[in-house]
Formats: structure tokens, C-alpha cells, sequence
């Protein structure tokens, strides 16, 4: 065991770790409203809308995650078209590729998970809501909306654990966050021990935050 | 299109090798992740505190690290944990470590984890008098666990090992930072000598698509075959 090198890498990868957070927020708040937009879809009655949604679930949640930053950070730069677009200066930056793969991959899971909870609100509150008056819109905001975010709490927060994970992909793109830098730590030091634990730690800890506040959330928001 | 061409002119077989590199590592791991939760799942089970702790730290570890990670840390880790061990018993040359064994490895601890979380649940969802009834019959403890725990888990666990073989199926693209030549790396491979990274990564996602729609139909006729009785 080497202490020291424990010591001195740990305010080096802590302050990665902010970038491992960062890319978090960003693709979590994107990912969030894709996943309601294609939920809402996915509950359409027209079967093309219907149909789409459910291949675009399909092909996110069907394929590694790496496939999918190579393929936007790699591949479309490959488009001569994109390359002279405006749309280049978002795709030439591996920081914006990154967040654009993890808002799909995270916005296909969560279309699945908000598309259950709807699925789950029982006829009756909607009838309820309709024989009060209360217009088709109002309910999807005040009722539908509300009780599908709380019932889709508990898989929503594993998902926020499983796309922390995630992120640390974004390392194969040259991005330094926690695992690259901890990657280039041990590469240099060849102490992998010693930096998977402090590196592993901070993990663990953002674990244990994220998983402590979706249980608070939880428990505020129960129906009882 | 002729790049997908089999033979020298076309990456046609060397991806269908590569499809089947990545199906025997997931095999792999999936098969050390088993013998990892066979291990853990009983201490997970068991009434004693200590050995909860040793399979609860286990579990929430690599449930909470990133899967990179673990894979470096046995990647550049591996050969000087075994070398240390060689060296105890008088062996000192530099030993490497097969890429397939580490990467199967490593993936395999991963899945274990998982593994280890739904024998648990599938074991605790079985009706207590099963226990209570093959101990007032005087079964033994072992033919009570094959001949009647067992079969009824397996049952329970099937649906979410399904979901542990798609998770697992999915990690093996990340053991390709070590070199091994499975779907991506073959891609990447490709894709460097090609200058065509677009079609050889959308390719790979296709294949996996592939492979994740096939072990589904699979995995689909297995559910209803042990779901026969009920």
C-alpha cells in the first residue's frame, strides 16, 4: 500500500470528479425531457408515432453505450456535410459528444420508465378528473404528470446511478473525467490498488448521496 | 457495402469472428459470474452478520463503481497480483495475462454482482413453508436445495438474469481498452485502417442489436419452458 501516492492523488481526482458531475447534470436534465417527450409518444395511439418511439428505446437500450460515443464522436464527424454546418462547433468538442450519447442513452431508459408509470395510473383518477370537468389538458399536467414522476422514482434513481456509471465513458474520448484521470494515474504509477480504492471511493460516495436523496424524495412524496 | 465483403478485401469475417469473440467472453463471464454469486448469494442469505457484511460490500462495491474501472484495475493490476503470488512460491519471470482472462474475469465479477442480487431476491420470494416443510420431512439440506429450492428459484430469477445477460452482453464492448479483438475493438480496427468510422461503429451497433434481439427470442422460450406448471 502506498499511502502517500493515495494522498496525493485524491484532490486530483477530486476535482475530476466535478467533471464526472457536470457531464452527470447536463445529460441527466436533457435525458429527462427526451425521455417524457418519447414517454408521451410511446402512450400515443397512432401506431407510427407509437412505433418510432419504441425503436428509438429499442436501439438505445439494445446497444453499448461506447457504440454510441464512437458513433457520434467518430462517425459524424465523417459527414462532410455536419463538418461545415454549424452544428460542427458542438460536434467537434468531445465534452458536447459525450453529453449528446449520454442524453440518448439516458433518454431511452427513462422514456421506459415514465412510459410505465403511466401506464400504471389506475383509469379511475383520470375518469375522476373528467367527470369534475376538468379539461383533458389540466389533467395530463396536474394529475397524470405528477403521479407518473413519483411512481417513477425508485427506477428513476437507480437509472441516475447506472448513467453515473456511465459517464465514465466519456474517458474514451479523451475527456478527463474521474475514471480517466484515475486511468492515467495508474498508468503512469502502475498502482492500480491504490487509485482504484480512492478513485472507487468517491464513487461509492456519490452513490450513497444519490441513493439517499431519491430515498428522501421518495419518502416525501409517498402517498400515505 | 464491399467492405463488409469475406476474405482479404472486406471485413466480413474478420467481424464475424469478432461477433463470436464477443458471445464466448459474455459466456465466460456470465458462467464466472454464477460461481461468483453461488458464493455470495448463501452468505447473503446466511444469519450471520459478518458474512452479510463480506457479500453486502461486494455487491454494493461493484454495483456502485463504474465497470471501467473494475476493468482497469484488473487490467493493469492483473499480472502483478499473480505475479506477486508466482513469486511466493520461488517463480519470477514476468507473467501476462491472457486478455480473454481478464477481460472475462473482470466482466465476471461485474455480472456476479448482479447474479449474486437476484438469486437473493428469487431465494427470499420462495414460500417459507417449502423450508419448513422438507425440514419436517427430514430432507437433507442438500437434496432440499437441488431437488426443491432450485428448481423453483431458477424459475423466479430467469426474467432478471435475462436482464444481468444484456447488462453483461453490453459490458463486454467496454473490454476492448485491453486490446481484446471482440465487436468494438474490430470496429475500431476497421475503422482506423478504413478512414470509414461511421460505417464500421453503426455496423457494430447492428451486430449487438442482433445479438441482444437473438438471446431475447432465447431467453423468451427458456421463461416459458420453466414456467411450464404454473
Amino acid at each position: 500500500m502506498d499511502l502517500e501516492l493515495m494522498i496525493t492523488s485524491f484532490p486530483k481526482l477530486l476535482s475530476a470528479a466535478i467533471v464526472t458531475l457536470k457531464l452527470l447534470t447536463a445529460s441527466l436534465f436533457f435525458g429527462l425531457f427526451i425521455g417524457l417527450l418519447f414517454a408521451i409518444l410511446r402512450i400515443s395511439k397512432n401506431i407510427f408515432i407509437n412505433k418510432f418511439a419504441y425503436g428509438y428505446s429499442y436501439v438505445f437500450r439494445g446497444t453499448p453505450l461506447l457504440v454510441q460515443i464512437f458513433i457520434i464522436y467518430f462517425g459524424l464527424a465523417q459527414i462532410e456535410y455536419l463538418r461545415t454546418s454549424f452544428l460542427w462547433v458542438i460536434l467537434k468538442e468531445p465534452y458536447w459528444c459525450a453529453i449528446i450519447a449520454f442524453t440518448l442513452n439516458t433518454g431511452a431508459y427513462t422514456s421506459e420508465i415514465l412510459r410505465s408509470a403511466f401506464q400504471t395510473i389506475k383509469p379511475g383518477t383520470i375518469e375522476a378528473g373528467k367527470s369534475l370537468g376538468i379539461s383533458n389538458k389540466i389533467i395530463f399536467y396536474k394529475i397524470q404528470i405528477p403521479i407518473a414522476i413519483r411512481q417513477s422514482l425508485p427506477a428513476y434513481g437507480n437509472e441516475i446511478i447506472l448513467m453515473m456509471k456511465g459517464t465514465s465513458l466519456a474517458s474514451t474520448v479523451t475527456l478527463m473525467d474521474l475514471t480517466g484521470v484515475a486511468k492515467y494515474i495508474i498508468s503512469t504509477t502502475f498502482k492500480p490498488i491504490e487509485v482504484f480504492i480512492v478513485a472507487g471511493g468517491i464513487y461509492l460516495f456519490m452513490t450513497f448521496i444519490i441513493h439517499n436523496v431519491i430515498k428522501y424524495l421518495e419518502k416525501k412524496y409517498s402517498f400515505q | 457495402m464491399e467492405l463488409l465483403y469475406f476474405g482479404d478485401n472486406g471485413w466480413g469475417d474478420e467481424l464475424a469472428v469478432a461477433t463470436l469473440m464477443t458471445i464466448a467472453v459474455s459466456i465466460t463471464a456470465m458462467i464466472i459470474g454464477f460461481a461468483f454469486a453461488a458464493i455470495f448469494t448463501p452468505l447473503k442469505l446466511s444469519k450471520k452478520k459478518y458474512l452479510n457484511l463480506i457479500s453486502n460490500s461486494y455487491t454494493t462495491v461493484i454495483r456502485g463503481v463504474p465497470e471501467l474501472l473494475v476493468i482497469y484495475l484488473f487490467f493493469f493490476g492483473g499480472s502483478g497480483a499473480i505475479m506477486y503470488v508466482a513469486s511466493i512460491f520461488g517463480y519470477n519471470d514476468y507473467i501476462e495475462i491472457n486478455a480473454f482472462i481478464t477481460g472475462s474475469f473482470s466482466i465476471g465479477i461485474i455480472s456476479g454482482a448482479y447474479s449474486t442480487e437476484v438469486f437473493r431476491g428469487a431465494v427470499q420470494s420462495i414460500d417459507k413453508g417449502q423450508f419448513e416443510a422438507s425440514k419436517v420431512l427430514g430432507i437433507s439440506k442438500f437434496c432440499q436445495f437441488y431437488k426443491i429450492i432450485l428448481p423453483q428459484m431458477l424459475r423466479l430469477a430467469i426474467p432478471n438474469l435475462s436482464n444481468v445477460w444484456q447488462i453483461t452482453l453490453k459490458d463486454t464492448s467496454l473490454i476492448s481498452v485491453t486490446g481484446l479483438v471482440e465487436i468494438m475493438r474490430q470496429s475500431y480496427i476497421a475503422a482506423g485502417s478504413t478512414r470509414d468510422p461511421l460505417f464500421f461503429y453503426s455496423w457494430a451497433a447492428v451486430l449487438y442489436l442482433m445479438l441482444t434481439y437473438l438471446s431475447m427470442k432465447f431467453i423468451n422460450k427458456l421463461e416459458t419452458r420453466y414456467n411450464r406448471g404454473y
